[in-house]
């Protein structure tokens, strides 16, 4: 199968998100798709899904052209896509999750659930997944989760597969399952589209490589180019990829975390007797698998998790049991791991996200009149310092690449009045550009003299912008080691292997 | 969550979606009264021999209820005096009144994300507070009536308020609360006015005295109108409202709540306590619903004071999706089609339900978007994206 667009253009409004945008996805290839936050990749791949009708341009499919009025022609036409937000229905079986929307039925209309176990059985074996077609959907990791989704784009016969950022969510180790899965894929004959912010998987599995920038393709890359060549080829500039920092000026631990355990509504221990103590002007790593307790982590210090006993003292003053309101008021900067679920208010503007926190004080109010002269100033500043591509401050933060969602939380949360940081994931999703950008403000952060808790998964995050890397598994810190640490002994550290 | 994301869902958009409910409902209703009236039936006995009698006979049918609707509630352009002709349109306003107010309260709660369907309830209540101060006291007007006003206000808000709290504190649902309380609010203004709380002296039925000249409100045209200076207040809440949602801290907590609880919480807003806020004001400006009908239509309690206000209420918070001014062109809509109902069915034999229907009608439009988009050829709307 030979998948083309050419000269694709889609507007919103009189924004042009993409401009005559040329592509080829060939059988047996992985076409990597390249550019910055709100380049106009995910709403390609969305006019390729018949998400969005195109303004311009044609899709041909081995020569033929076509359209499709929306998922369900593109999916017959054997178009499948991996959505960065799973699709899936949570309260489903895999097998009903995978059949939806072409069930296979028996005599008389009855669904054929053997079927579809059998369905999921057979590519599970093919590509050697470990799935119980009879799991519930919602209880898997999300790992898991996406692998199901690539078995209800296999079985819908899909010969074109698109991955729209499918490495951001996963850990190290199911990132480098996919990339083998991905090749499989290849092999079998399937034309993958990868899109990608990770430069390192880029290198390690395209046979193609093309660059969109504002909208554009400015060119082709080969997977041979160095990091830094492709850097700077998306971003349009130099970029060090590395984090510059001096080294740290330690003031007295102002940050203090003491025995914190805490439970889970069901009744596990998800935080096991964590201590630990961050100092002024330094950046605390807390590296390890998501689902270690590391949102319950920062879930109780923000003052949201039930359950939790122990102690967490900010400059003396103690923060648990307080309200998520007084927390924040003592100086704590909140970065949340799921930005849509719990850091943005999709319907609100840019402007209105920025006052989230602190809609009811001056200067964004005076009594309870709110001061939307001084907000939109103020949006307007942050929108430039924080390089926000967007219209205005006006637009919508569900009109937003999801990049550009993330900068919108950093730039709330950065120009507070901090006494400590504490930010899960920061760069997630995030371009090689931005990343640099978002390093650069954390760091500032630290050298102002605060402390900051940083939670990675990205090990060359956690050990580049880190003073002090704490490994957590199973709800305890298992080690607190130097950043130089060698990356073999972090990793077995993040597995639960003492060292 | 899932219901919260219906209510989203039917509240996002613009006015395009309203408004074509509202032809598509007309339409609709025109087509029932063709069907009903006798002189199509009969034409349409022998519409093959002579088609244009069947047409001519709906034609007449049709324009001729619409036109008693317009002239029952905008323009009575037959009737002999000035009077006469501008008094249905004071008609569609006195009747808008209370609508619009509960209407503004019901958006407030569904701009929040709460689904209060208990403005029948907080009508009620407002009204006996509001009723309560009337009867009981002889103060000076200046003092008397804006009393009286905040008795109802405060009657409702305390009322909604009772449904946050529970909310709030054992997370009841407050649809099923709502529902309830309607109820509970209906019995117990029947229960007391059979005592002399309420029961006016020497009346074995269940109404009140007349509530103090002191506390009524003021007519707005003189005697020959039911217009009183409850429209005043509703208009100036309908600003009120909008400032509020759109222009303070609170509301913006408020929609913040409605559009992401999981935001707003991580943002530090105190989410049982805007419950209970949100409830409040939802229920206070229908309690002032309440006031209205008690101190300026009625002027007396009866077990009637309520009507249909509270249901309508949520239909023309629907329809002017949420948005103050909306929901007062929703309200003016709706006082209109109560008012022109009487005359369209003495003068044209259409019955009062045809009104019913019609507003029904809106209603399953409303909530059927792609219905409307597939009737009218409409543009899908915009996809959001990830
Ligand atoms: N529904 C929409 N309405 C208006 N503008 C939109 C809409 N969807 C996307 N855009 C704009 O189009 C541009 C491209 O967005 P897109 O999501 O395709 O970026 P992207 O390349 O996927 O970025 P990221 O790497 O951050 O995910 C952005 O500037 C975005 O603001
Ligand atoms: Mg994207």
């Amino acid at each position: 199968m030979r998948l083309e667009l050419k000269g694709i253009t889609k507007k919103f409004g009189d924004f042009t998100a993409n401009d005559q945008i040329d592509l080829v996805a060939e059988s047996g290839e992985i076409h990597c798709l390249l550019g910055e936050n709100g380049a106009g990749k995910s709403t390609l791949m969305n006019v390729l899904y018949g998400l969005y009708q195109a303004d311009g341009g044609e899709v041909i499919l081995d020569g033929k052209p076509t359209k499709f009025a929306g998922p369900g022609e593109a999916m017959k036409a054997g178009i499948g896509m991996v959505h960065q937000h799973f699709m899936l229905i949570p309260v489903f079986t895999v097998a009903e999750n995978v059949i939806l929307g072409h069930e296979p039925t028996k005599p008389l209309g009855f669904l054929d659930v053997e079927k579809a176990r059998e369905l999921v059985r057979e590519i599970s074996s093919r590509f050697g997944f470990d799935i119980d077609p009879d799991a519930v959907v919602g209880d898997l990791p999300v790992g898991v989760q996406q692998r199901v989704e690539i078995i209800k784009a296999l079985i819908s016969d899909a010969q074109v597969l698109i991955f729209d950022e499918p490495t951001a969510v996963l850990t190290p180790q199911e990132t480098d399952e996919l990339m083998e899965i991905m090749r499989q894929l290849k092999d079998e004959g399937k034309a993958i589209v990868f899109i990608t912010h990770k430069l390192r998987e880029v290198k390690e599995v395209a046979d193609k490589i093309t660059v969109i920038r504002l909208g554009k393709v400015v060119g082709q890359a080969k997977p041979s180019d160095t990091t830094e060549q492709l850097a700077s080829m998306m971003v349009g500039r130099e970029v060090d990829l590395s984090v510059n920092k001096d080294p740290a000026n330690l003031g007295e631990a102002s940050f203090q975390v003491q025995n914190l355990t805490a439970f889970s509504p069901s009744g596990n221990k998800v935080l096991d007797d964590v201590s630990f103590e961050v100092q002024r002007g330094e950046i605390f790593v807390i590296a390890g698998v998501q689902g270690n307790g590391q949102t319950e982590l920062a879930e109780s210090i923000l003052g949201i998790q039930d359950k939790v006993s122990g102690s967490i003292k900010l400059e003396g003053k103690e923060l648990l049991g307080k309200s998520v309101k007084k927390v924040l008021d003592s100086g704590v900067g909140f970065v949340p791991e799921d930005r849509t679920e719990d850091g943005l208010v999709a319907d609100f503007t840019i402007a209105e996200n920025l006052m989230l926190d602190r809609s009811d004080r001056p200067p964004f109010a005076k009594g309870i009149q709110l001061q939307l002269k001084n907000l939109h100033e103020f949006a307007g500043q942050k929108l430039k310092s924080f390089d926000i591509r967007a219209r205005s401050i006006f637009s919508k933060a569900n009109q937003l690449s999801g990049g550009n969602q993330q900068k919108v939380v950093l730039a709330r949360e950065l120009s507070r009045d901090l006494k400590l940081l504490i930010a899960s994931q920061p760069t997630r999703g995030l371009d090689v550009g931005s990343i640099e950008f978002v390093h650069e403000q954390i760091v500032a952060a630290r050298d102002s003299g605060i402390p900051v808790v940083i939670i990675a998964t990205e090990l060359d995050e956690a050990t580049q912008l880190g003073d002090r890397v704490a490994v957590m598994y199973k709800g305890k810190i298992v080690g607190v080691v130097s950043p130089d640490t060698q990356r073999e002994e972090l990793g077995k550290l993040m597995a639960g292997i003492s060292a | 969550m899932k219901q919260q994301n219906l209510i989203r869902e039917i509240f996002s958009g613009n006015a395009v979606i309203p408004i074509f409910a509202v032809v598509a409902s007309f339409l609709f209703g025109g087509i029932l009264i063709a069907f009903a009236n006798e002189e199509v039936q009969e034409a349409s006995g022998y519409f093959f021999s002579r088609p244009g009698d069947t047409i001519s006979a709906v034609l007449n049918s049709v324009v001729g209820a619409y036109d008693a609707l317009f002239r029952g509630s905008i323009f009575n352009y037959q009737a002999s005096t000035a009077q006469g002709m501008i008094k249905p349109l004071t008609e569609t306003l006195a009747f808008a009144t209370p609508i619009t107010l509960a209407g503004l309260g019901l958006a407030v709660s569904f701009r929040s994300g709460l689904f209060n369907i208990g403005a029948q309830g907080q009508i009620i209540f407002g009204a006996m507070f509001a009723g309560y101060v009337g009867l009981s006291f002889e103060l000076p007007f200046l003092i008397h009536m804006p009393m009286a006003v905040l008795a109802g206000l405060l009657g409702g808000a305390l009322w909604g308020g009772l449904v946050g709290l529970l909310k709030a504190t054992t997370g009841a649902n407050e649809v099923v609360v709502t529902i309830m309380f309607n109820y509970v609010a209906l019995l117990l203004l029947t229960y007391l006015l059979k005592t002399p709380v309420f029961q006016a002296p020497n009346q074995v039925n269940p109404i009140s005295s007349p509530v103090a000249e002191s506390s009524r409100l003021p007519g707005i045209l003189g005697d020959g109108f039911r217009l009183h200076f409850g429209l005043i207040i509703m208009l100036a809440m309908v600003v009120a409202v909008w400032w509020l949602m759109h222009r303070s801290s609170i509301g913006f907590q408020f929609r913040a709540l409605g559009y992401n609880p999981s935001a707003a919480r991580t943002a530090g807003i105190n989410i049982p306590l805007t419950y209970i806020l949100v409830m409040a004001v939802s229920g206070g400006l229908a309690g002032m619903a309440g006031a209205s009908q008690v101190l300026g239509a009625d002027r007396q309690l009866t077990v009637g004071i309520s009507a249909t206000f509270g249901f309508d209420a949520i239909t023309v918070a629907l329809l002017g999706r949420n948005n103050p001014f909306g929901v007062l062109a929703a309200g003016l809509l709706f006082g209109g089609l109560r008012s022109g109902a009487v005359l369209m069915q003495a003068n044209q034999g259409v019955p009062v339900d045809i009104v019913l229907v019609v507003q029904s009608t809106i209603v399953l439009f409303i909530a059927a978007p792609p219905l409307v988009r597939s009737l009218f050829r409409l543009p899908k709307p915009k996809a959001v994206q990830a």
